[in-house]
């Protein structure tokens, strides 16, 4: 999808007169290509007290091949970060907070394009007594803000992760990755919470999804199309399933990846059986359901009628519930099996609602209920279950959006533009990854930052 | 040299167009890639290769020779898989099934795709003998004088182009005023003709709605059901079609109850059970056997489309069954009186003795299993696809059902038929 603005005020005369004009000028922002290394420079990692995050986290970053700086509140650096990674989970009082401005912020500055702030923290829930909570809490206002300031495609997000989960790489690893990597391009903002990986799955993030079996719903094109595709890079056998309708998009999307076409209505009552009986044909077992496929019928709540309410919420919501009822079943053959993961396409309509959406909103927000609930339900089978929230993403349903809305809609985030469908594809597959064991009943915004539905 | 059982793993088609109708502007190759892509995507076969693939189309333009190799050539399976064209009138798509099936049987080849493809939106049209000659001449002229004196001889008349014709070479009619002289020797009514056809819209219509295409039929150029699929058709409209073959009082054969001109590509998957274990499929129906006849229509001796009760009796005879002993019949409605004739054909005592040698007649099938989900009537008839089309239609209704056999019937041009008993796999019977 092109943006005719950014690509004007990124090339040539465009660009000059963007910058005398102090037009915003939204950056290209770093997307994973293959053979990318994690982060485009030298990463710092610093941290308050006894910092226990720290230590993993340098671990993890050079194992996976990143060069480690120390950043205290001393250090210069030489050249641009491609990112600072900062544990403030030992802070308990509110004054400890000065110790993490004071370094966090020369690193802030010497960030280069596309790079990234990670704060580390400890859940609120977790800490006792109010002034420990309180400051656990405020890291999550500081770190939006800081998205807020951040430009050149930076971003700053929050991982909170659980006290038993702190010192095990295992845990950390799969999280820590993809916000330091670019395949967190349009993900700004978030607090996102790490518990204790449920085994111990190391998985290689460039390929994490060797051998596994995929099904992602609504993938003839958009969003869809794009999950089907970073889950073949990564490795996997993907089932792609739309409406019989969108066959011939569909049959090309499957043969580019290798994959399957299964031409499905998510709405059918057998639905379940017959993604179960596709998957069967490959494995004894799934190993990710991405429930993307999705449609709006937009009207005033006072105008709509029974059929719009209807339909989206059983194509976005119920189809869910059934679908998830058969797969779910132990006794399936081609079932999810147990370690594996469900991933649900929720929106950020579905967080701030929006005008004309409240049908579509409610089977959003109904996501997000299911995720919640339903990750509680299964932690004992270890299998997860996350949602992702996209914001204005560039696809075929937002070009559907007048000129005027479409563009308040795509400049009004910390990012000043739509985020890509691959964007939506890569937070899916994180959450996916067997080494994302430990990240359940979240819902991570893909948005950019958007000032909408916050 | 031990022979294999052959599986019909599936198949897929394009929705059928009418003529002039969505698929203007595709090609036999264009129609025929996107089915097997279609296929492929379906069941995850992209890169592989497969034993051969075999397909051809009824009319066809000269730049066409190597038709279903190109087509495979830009399509997603492995460009090392190997194939050929075959032609066979209306028979081509069934015949190419039965080739690939026997080669698997014979253990050559493991895995094989059959079918065809046909249009008459973009039919070649022949440059008028004349001005073939004359150009010729001009072609071959050694100085430019003698090819200018060549050219001046072109007439305006001349460049009217050669219409294809949709008639029989020896006798210059057209296949629908052969049929009519067969449908009055079997007295068969307006009313039945009329009847089966409204059952065959109906048929195919339920069969869309309860989603049986949908793992069957790939959409293609914007159309997802059959162009010529009247869902409301009724035996009141059709009673309002004038005849358009045959002549006078017992003209019964009109546009609604005769297959329109369409087009359309199809194909079916075929493999050993070896192939389909590998691949983790599971097979549809197993292809028992296969029979082609043809008749003496020339001398008049028998109807241009009779053919198919000979190789019927013959291929039940060496089955050893009869023709009761089916749960699907699918005969291929070229016209509504086709399917009639060859029944009351093959109920006719003296008929199944006289031309088919048999002492009893093959008798009368239920009329509840012919052609359940719609046949060439609703869905349309490019010829060299419909062989595919019924394969696999067939062999998905026999793994539903999960038990029982079928039998395939179709008629083609030049007094011929082919046809097929597929049967529900072993492990569905159980
Ligand atoms: N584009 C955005 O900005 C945006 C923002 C937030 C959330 N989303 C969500 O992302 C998902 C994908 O959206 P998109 O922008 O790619 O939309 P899209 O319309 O481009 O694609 C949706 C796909 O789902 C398929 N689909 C619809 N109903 C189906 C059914 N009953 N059975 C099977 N498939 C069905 C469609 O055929 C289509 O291919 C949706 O859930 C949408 O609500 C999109």
């Amino acid at each position: 999808m092109s943006d005719t603005y950014a690509n004007l005020v990124n090339n040539g005369v465009g660009k000059e007169v963007a910058n005398k004009l102090g037009l915003p000028r939204p950056a290209q922002l770093r997307r994973y290509e293959k053979g990318q290394d994690l982060v485009d420079g030298p990463v710092a990692v610093g941290g308050l007290g006894t910092a226990p995050v720290a230590a993993t986290a340098r671990t993890v970053l050079s194992g996976a091949g990143a060069t480690v700086v120390e950043a205290t509140a001393e250090s210069s650096y030489d050249g641009r970060l491609g990112a600072v990674v900062f544990d403030a989970s030992a802070a308990r009082t509110l004054d400890e907070l000065e110790g993490l401005r004071a370094v966090l912020a020369p690193a802030v500055k010497s960030l280069g394009k596309s790079a990234r702030v990670i704060v580390i923290g400890t859940p609120p829930d977790q800490v006792e007594g109010a002034e420990g909570a309180a400051t656990q809490q405020a890291l999550e206002g500081i770190t939006r803000s800081i998205g807020k300031e951040l430009r050149a495609g930076a971003t700053a997000n929050l991982l909170w992760v659980d006290t038993d989960a702190q010192s095990d790489a295992g845990s950390l690893a799969a999280p820590l990755e993809f916000f330091a990597s670019s395949r967190s391009a349009y993900v700004s903002g978030q607090p996102l919470r790490v518990r204790k990986a449920s085994d111990d799955q190391a998985s290689d993030w460039r390929a994490p999804f060797v051998g596994e079996v995929v099904v992602v719903t609504g993938a003839a094109r958009g969003i869809g199309a794009e999950i089907a595709k970073v889950f073949a890079r990564g490795g996997a056998k993907v089932i792609a399933v739309d409406i019989p309708a969108a066959g011939d998009a569909l049959a090309k999307v499957a043969n580019t990846i290798g994959g399957v076409a299964l031409q499905l209505d998510i709405t059918a009552a057998d639905a379940g059986e017959r993604i179960a009986k596709a998957v069967a044909q490959h494995a004894d077992k799934l190993d990710v359901i991405v429930h993307n496929a999705g449609i709006t019928r937009d009207k005033l709540f006072v105008n709509t009628d029974a059929d719009r309410w209807g339909s989206v919420v059983n194509v976005n919501l119920q189809s869910q519930f059934r679908i998830n009822k058969v797969l779910l079943d132990p006794a399936t053959k081609g079932g999810l099996r147990d370690g594996g993961r469900i991933v649900s396409v929720a929106s950020t309509s579905g967080i701030g609602g929006n005008r004309g959406q409240a049908n579509y909103a409610a089977s959003k927000a109904g996501v997000i209920g299911l995720v919640r609930s339903l990750s509680a339900e299964l932690a004992d089978r270890h299998i997860t279950v996350n949602a992702v929230a996209p914001g204005f993403i560039e696809t075929d349903m937002t070009k559907k959006i007048p000129f005027a809305t479409r563009e308040v809609g795509r400049r009004l985030n910390s990012v000043l533009q739509g985020g890509q469908p691959v964007d939506v594809g890569e937070a899916i597959a994180f959450f996916a990854e067997p080494g994302s064991s430990g990240v359940t009943g979240q819902v991570l915004r893909v948005c950019g930052q958007s000032q909408i539905g916050a | 040299m031990s022979l294999r059982d052959v599986y019909v793993i599936g198949g897929n088609r394009i929705p059928f167009a009418r003529s002039g109708g969505k698929y203007l502007k595709a090609s036999n190759q264009d129609m025929l890639t996107a089915v097997i892509d279609g296929l492929v995507a379906r069941y995850g076969l992209a890169g592989e290769r497969l034993g051969e693939v075999a397909a051809g189309a009824v009319i066809k333009h000269a730049r066409d020779f190597n038709l279903t190799r190109e087509a495979v050539l830009g399509s997603h399976l492995s460009p090392e898989t190997p194939a050929y064209d075959v032609q066979q009138a209306c028979g081509t798509g069934l015949e190419t099934a039965i080739l690939v099936a026997n080669k698997i049987s014979l253990g050559q080849i493991d895995s094989g795709l059959a079918g065809g493809s046909d249009t008459t939106s973009d039919a070649p049209l022949a440059l008028n003998d004349e001005l073939r000659q004359t150009l010729m001449q001009a072609n071959y002229a050694k100085t430019p004088q003698q090819r200018i004196k060549a050219l001046a001889k072109i007439r305006p008349n001349q460049l009217v182009p050669e219409q294809p014709r949709n008639a029989e070479p020896r006798t210059g009619l057209s296949m629908g005023e052969h049929m009519a002289i067969t449908t009055k020797e079997w007295g068969i009514s307006r009313e039945a003709q009329d009847e089966l056809t409204v059952n065959s819209h109906h048929n195919l219509a339920a069969a869309y709605d309860r989603g049986f295409f949908d793992d069957l039929v790939t959409p293609y150029l914007g159309l997802t059901r059959d162009q010529n699929l009247r869902p409301d058709s009724s035996v009141e409209k059709l009673a309002t079609l004038k005849p358009v073959f045959g002549k006078g009082e017992g003209a019964t054969m009109t546009a609604g109850n005769s297959t329109p001109l369409s087009d359309g590509a199809s194909m079916v998957l075929l493999s050993s059970k070896e192939w389909a274990d590998e691949h983790k499929l599971t097979p549809l129906a197993r292809f028992v056997d296969g029979e082609a006849s043809a008749v003496d229509y020339v001398h008049g001796k028998e109807g241009l489309l009779m053919a198919p009760p000979y190789a019927i009796a013959r291929l039940l005879k060496r089955n050893n069954l009869t023709l009761q002993d089916f749960d699907f019949y699918e005969i291929h409605e070229a016209f509504a009186s086709t399917v009639l004739c060859h029944l009351a054909a093959m109920e006719d005592a003296e008929f199944c003795k006289t031309r088919l040698g048999l002492d009893e007649p093959l008798g009368a099938i239920d009329r509840s299993k012919l052609n359940v989900n719609g046949s060439s009537l609703a869905a349309g008839h490019p010829f060299a696809a419909t062989g595919g089309r019924i394969v696999a239609t067939l062999a998905k209704m026999l793994h539903e059902k999960g038990s029982g056999r079928g039998l395939i019937s179709i008629c083609a041009a030049g007094g011929q038929g082919v046809v097929a008993i597929l049967e529900a796999t072993s492990e569905d019977n159980k």
